[in-house]
Formats: structure tokens, sequence, C-alpha cells
């Protein structure tokens, strides 16, 4: 994989230099340029709007493969709850977990049992009055990336507790390292992902120095072969070891409603989750204690790395949770909360400003408002920016021409 | 740098639009989060006085380095006692304003609250202009 700071790839043949996801991005971050779509690397928060957008599939995302298994001694899979949604007439998620450990895997830990312990950890914090209210969920790498670039005034709101999956991994390796006695470098641990924005945020971690997790693995990219290995178990094992608290992650409202406070709001889809974080900037949410957002809509069973309708998995999900227990998992499985907490507090990404300094920035505006005010602002993106607004401050940048706007060149 | 807002009358949905633009444009000039959200907070808490008192006005907004200037100017019934209206909780809101959540008598002392300096002339029957100053955070 390239060192990129997003984990969204083109596919240049299929793109054609339509407008679908300029007009979209959250960001906006991307640009068609020479008749081709282009990211702005350092604005790209991976959200995946536009790979779902794309009429011609043009947009992917990167992702490892089963192949990179062979790295390593021992290998452990992480399934992420929303996998468990993505297969038809399953009554019991021990088949997914022991078709995992037939497809290669020498082990299985289910993220959904670090979800238990972060939302035991979160309770215990908030009962602290240890956090700024409402506490924002730090569960969607989105969400985080887009409070740093859109809201950075938030960041202090976000819950400072490191993601389920990076708490599993550090468990997983932990356990594997004690029970076998191989070097940390010996076991590979891959996430099996409902979201392209986790392998980002494996390869480049916000709040802490270094990811546990060495692979993160699609979802749809795993299933067909999933599927085969689950239609052909010699025995199912009891290997799940989380309730109903942690396998609901994988759908909006299931983190929140692990608080055990009805105090909370959950917004899912990228716009809902701007609306909200505008109102919230506006002290207009002051009264809740808690927002869980996610990026993608109904949660991370609408993740771009699904097989299945989110919709669709989140009821499936909601059926085989029926007969398990409340919840498996408790805070001080980990030892000290502290493991569970960030390295770093996270920090502003300046990556929207137009200039290092206000004096500088206000200088281009003004350029960019009288080139503006010259344009049809009809937002059509036929420039390869998403608005006129975006134009006018490419070309004051040096990154675009007033001449690509095709409407003024003809009205003259 | 200057910008130019009418508010509209009675469309309580379209109030905060001028302040969310507000916002947008000093994100984008990099000026601190805590000036963007108190200058955010002053001018909607306006926006929305502007709507529920006077049928909508005019907002212009300065914006200079070190400060941004706010003016909120309608052609309103003016406010007859200014030392009442900054009370909290004080408000003589419309039922109609009441039943959307607006009302609680908080906009001018939110006003204050944010602000650096408030100069507020009000003529009976003629209307209110609001001066705001936010003073940027070094």
């Amino acid at each position: 994989m390239e060192h990129l700071l997003h984990s969204v790839t083109l596919d240049v043949d299929s793109c054609v230099g339509c407008t679908h996801c300029i007009q979209h991005c959250p960001t906006q971050a991307i640009r068609v340029r020479g008749g081709k779509a282009t990211i702005l690397s350092e604005r790209c928060i991976d959200c995946g709007e536009c790979i779902r957008v794309c009429p011609h599939h043009a947009k992917h995302a990167r992702h490892d493969t089963l192949d990179a298994l062979k790295n390593y001694e021992y290998t452990i899979a992480l399934p992420a709850p929303a996998l468990f949604g993505q297969f038809q007439r399953l009554d019991d998620i021990d088949v997914v977990l022991s078709g995992l450990l037939k497809l290669g895997f020498d082990q299985v830990f289910e993220v959904s049992r670090a979800a238990e312990i972060i939302s035991d950890a979160t309770r215990k914090l908030m009962a602290d009055g240890a956090l700024e209210k409402p506490v924002i969920s730090s569960a969607c790498p989105v969400v985080v990336r887009l409070i740093q670039i859109r809201f950075p005034n938030l960041c202090r709101h976000v819950l400072p507790l490191k993601s389920p999956m990076e708490v599993a991994a550090a468990l997983a390796r932990q356990r594997t390292m004690a029970q076998t006695g191989l070097a940390p470098e010996k076991i590979g641990v891959f996430f099996i992902s409902p979201c392209p924005a986790k392998v980002t945020d494996v390869r480049f971690p916000i709040e802490y120095s270094h990811s546990q997790v060495d692979g993160v693995l699609a979802i749809s990219d795993i299933y067909p072969r999933l599927v085969h290995e689950m239609n052909h178990l010699d025995a199912v094992k009891p290997l799940l070891h989380s309730g109903v608290l942690g396998v609901s992650w994988s759908f909006i409202g299931g983190e929140a409603a692990g608080l055990l406070n009805d105090n909370y709001l959950s917004a899912d889809g990228i716009q809902n989750v701007i609306k909200v974080l505008e109102e919230l900037e506006d002290d207009k949410l002051s009264d809740l204690d808690f927002i869980e957002l996610n990026a993608c809509a109904g949660g991370c069973v609408g993740g771009v790395f699904t097989a299945e309708n989110g919709y669709v998995a989140r009821a499936r999900i909601k059926r085989l949770q029926k007969d398990l227990p409340v919840s498996c998992n408790r805070a001080e499985d980990v030892g000290s909360l502290s493991s569970l907490q960030w390295e770093q507090p996270l920090r502003e990404n300046p990556a929207l400003r137009l200039a290092g300094t206000v004096t500088d920035a206000m200088q281009l505006m003004q350029q960019a408002e009288a080139l503006f005010a010259d344009l049809p602002q009809l937002d059509c993106g036929s420039c390869g920016a998403p608005t006129c607004r975006a134009l006018a401050e490419d070309v004051v940048l040096g990154l675009a021409s007033i001449d690509d706007c095709l409407l003024r060149l003809r009205g003259k | 740098m200057k910008l130019q807002y009418t508010i509209p009358a009675d469309d309580f949905t379209r109030a905060g639009e001028a302040s969310a633009a507000v916002k947008a444009t000093l994100k984008r000039l990099g000026f601190p989060s805590e000036t963007i959200r108190r200058v955010a907070i002053a001018m909607y808490e306006g926006e929305i006085n502007m709507v529920i008192h006077a049928s909508g006005g005019e907002a212009t907004v300065d914006i200079f380095p070190e400060k941004i200037l706010m003016e909120l100017a309608d052609n309103g019934p003016g406010i007859p006692d200014i030392d009442k209206a900054m009370t909290e909780g004080f408000s003589t809101a419309p039922e109609t304003a009441r039943h959307l959540g607006f009302g609680a008598g908080m906009g001018l002392p939110n006003i204050k609250k944010y602000t650096d300096e408030l100069t507020i002339h009000t003529e009976l029957g003629k209307g209110t202009r609001l001066c705001m100053v936010v003073n940027v955070a070094q």
C-alpha cells in the first residue's frame, strides 16, 4: 500500500470526469482535473461518500488481503460486529467465528468484547465527572477526522478512549504472547472491517503513535470464501464472548444504549452528523450527556466494505442478539483504565484554512470574493470544483484557472 | 473585509443562516475556534431576536485580524426598557415563538456574555441597532 493519508483510490479508466463525487464530498476534498477526479489528500476524511455515489464504480478503497496472513506465524481475526449481519439464515454467531478459523486464522477475538469494555469505561469516566459534556463518541474514525477539520472547537468533547478495534488488538496480542511465548511481531492481528476509514486509522492513528492492528480486511472481500467455509464446517465451536451491548455497536444507537443513560442523542449519515455538530458548536445541545455519531447511514452496518444492505444487516443482528447475555466484559479486564486512554489529545487539522495567517487568508478571500462575484453562482461543478466559491478560492491559491468556468467563457 | 446579510422576516427555519455563513467564513480564515464560537453564538441570538421581534433586518459583519464587528439593524418596535431586556429570563416573545422553544429570555444576556463590547441604539416605533465587538483571542 502507498503512503497516502486516505484509503480511497481512483480507477482512472473508469472515471469519466463527471461531478457526482465532487458535489457529495463533505470536506470539498475532490476536484476534477484533466477529466479525472483527484483527491486533495490532506482534506480527505475517508467517509466513503464518493465511493457510494460514483455511478461508474471508479472509486475504491484500499485494504489488505488474506495473503497477508502468510507473513505471520500466528494470526488473529478481529471481526467487527457488523460482520454478523451479513449472512442469510444464520442463527448462531459462533458459525461465523468458526468459519473465520477455517479460513486460516488461529484465533478469533470479537471487537464487540472490547466495545463492552469501552462502554463500561465510558460509564465510569462519566460518573466521575472526568469528561466535558456532552461527550462525543470517538468510535467512528470519520467523525473524529471531521471534527478535527471542520469543528476544531469540539475536539475537547470527544471521548478520549481508544476504539474497540484497537483495544481488542492489544488484548488479543498480549494474551496470545502469554499463551504461546511468541514474540509480538510473529503474531498477525487482522481487523475484519465494514469501513475503509479503519484502513487509514490503522496506518495513521490520530490519538496514539502505533496501532496494534497489522492489517485490515474488507468484509466484502473475504465474504465469498467465508460463506463457503461457514457452509462446510465440521463443528461449531463456542467462541462468542460478547453480549447484546457489544454486538449493538454495529448499528446507530448501540453505543449510546450501552451507557445506560437516557440523556443522549444518536445521529447517522454524514450530512446529519454535520447538522448535529453545527448545533453543538452553537451551544444548542449543551444539556445532553452523550452524543453518538456515525458517518454511515444506519451505523457501521452501512459501511462501504459491507456485503449486505445495512438495514437488512441490522434487523438480522437484532434477531441474533435475542439469546445473548446483556454484557460479558468489563473495564477491569484490561487492568487500569489508563491503558484504554489516548496517548495524545485530539488536535485541530487546519487543512481547510485558506492560508497560514489570518491576514494572508483575508487577502486571499477578498480576491476570491471579487472573482466569485463574476461567476454564474450555479454550483454546476463543470469546472471541476464543487461550488463557484471553491473555484474562486482554487484560482487565488493557484490551483485552477478562472477560464475553467465554461459558463463564464460562453457568456463572454 | 465586510459581509452583509438580509435576515428574513418571521421565518424561524431560516434564522441562523447568516451566523452559520459567518462561522464558515471565519473558520476558512483561520481565526481561533473560541473567537469563532463567541461570534457565532452572539450573531445567532441577534438573528433570532430580529426574526421574533422585528420582522427581520440587515446584518453587517466587519472582519479585522484583531477583532470582529457585528451590526444588526432592524425597523422593529424598539426596546422600551433595555435594563429589563438585559435581565436573564425576561422575554416579550409571543406565544408562537415560545412554542418553538424560543423566548427563554437569554438572547440579549447571551449576547452580552459572548461579546467584548455591546452597544444598543433603540428608538420606540423606529427600530433597533445592535453593535457588537468580539476581540480575537491572542
